[in-house]
């Protein structure tokens, strides 16, 4: 199966079981349990990723969350 | 109008067909607000303070450290301890007297922010935590702001603006903060100091054009940047109708301090 993540198209074995969150799951996405995920320009809610099956041709972005900035404890 | 020595220090933008003499004016009456005086702010406040904003706000409680001067430029090893929007104040005027610099010794937080953003045209999300950013977001929002949001982590980074009600927000991305230590700050996991220069620039940039009122902003779009491959990715967004705070049904009316989030970095060192 082909789909494409954060722009990189990426071969998967075959799998009519996959979801998104077994996907997550799958690939050892980091930040797993908060990652925002787009399917094919929808953003989830974040509920439906163990409902959502995952599609020949599917275009997923990983979305993470990112702090940074100014610092007050280093 | 402008002085012949402000025509000659703008004549660089001025003989931009976007910018020129009227454009010089707009930023100059233009007003911006920068939130937290550290890795984004520094670049933030030091391109805004040269391109001639005349008046920049700029918030942060914290004083500067030694270990902030690997990557915030706009602190010096002689600042060491002394307040950062000091510090900051300070090269943005050596850089531009022009510039009126208001300062903000203080954390951003729900009871203070609805006022503070109220005297500004766009503000710009400079901070390190969570809390922090998603209040910005949704006092922006229910405020009508325009801002920019900007993350960094390690050695990658991300942005977006944005125009409330007409682009997606922060909530629509992320619904809400991650829990409590749940996602690793810079000063855990490290950051590679150029990076919060390139991600800071872009948001300066946006202010900029946002006051110019020329070009496109970074709208429905997020931009993410990784050093270490050094690429750029812009990743499509639109709103969401079940944003808790811009969409159809909002649950979120005011601001207010996410307390769950209240970690990263602000409470353990306060």
């Amino acid at each position: 199966m082909k789909i494409t993540i954060n722009g990189k198209e990426m071969l998967l074995v075959e799998n009519s079981a996959r979801t998104i969150d077994s996907l997550l799951e799958e690939l050892d996405v980091s930040q797993r349990l908060y990652v925002t995920v787009e399917l094919n320009g929808d953003i989830l809610d974040r509920p439906t990723h163990e409902t959502t099956p995952v599609a020949e041709g599917d275009v997923i972005e990983f979305l993470y969350f990112m702090g940074g900035g100014s610092s007050h404890v280093d | 109008m402008l002085t012949d020595s402000q025509i000659e220090r703008y004549s660089r933008h001025i003989i931009l067909k976007e910018v020129g003499g009227k454009g010089q004016q707009k930023l100059f009456d233009g007003r911006v607000l920068i939130i937290g005086a550290g890795g984004l702010g520094a670049p933030i406040a030091l391109y805004l303070a040269a391109a001639g904003v005349g008046t920049i706000g700029i918030a942060d409680a914290d004083d500067v450290d030694l270990s902030n001067l690997q990557r915030q430029v706009i602190h010096f090893t002689p600042d060491i301890g002394t307040p950062k929007v000091e510090s900051a104040r300070r090269k943005m005027q050596a850089i531009n007297p022009d510039v009126k610099v208001i300062t903000y010794k203080e954390w951003i937080t729900a009871a203070n922010i609805t006022a503070i953003i109220a005297d500004y045209d766009f503000i710009i999300d400079g901070t390190d935590n969570f809390a922090a950013k998603f209040l910005i977001n949704d006092a922006c929002v229910l405020a009508g702001k325009p801002y920019s949001h900007g993350g960094i982590l390690q050695f990658d980074g991300q942005t977006i603006t944005v125009t409330p009600g007409e682009s997606a927000c922060y909530r629509c991305i992320f619904p809400e903060p991650p829990p409590k230590d749940a996602i690793p700050t810079c000063s855990q996991a490290g950051v590679i100091g150029v990076l919060p220069g390139v991600i800071g620039t872009i948001q300066a940039t946006e202010a900029i054009k946002y006051l110019l009122g020329k070009g496109d902003l970074l709208t429905d779009r997020l931009l993410t940047y990784s050093a270490l491959r050094m690429k750029f990715r812009e990743v499509p967004l639109k709103r969401k109708a079940s944003c808790p705070v811009c969409g159809d049904n909002p649950t979120i009316t005011e601001a207010k301090d996410e307390l769950d989030a209240f970690t990263v970095c602000d409470l353990e060192g306060a």
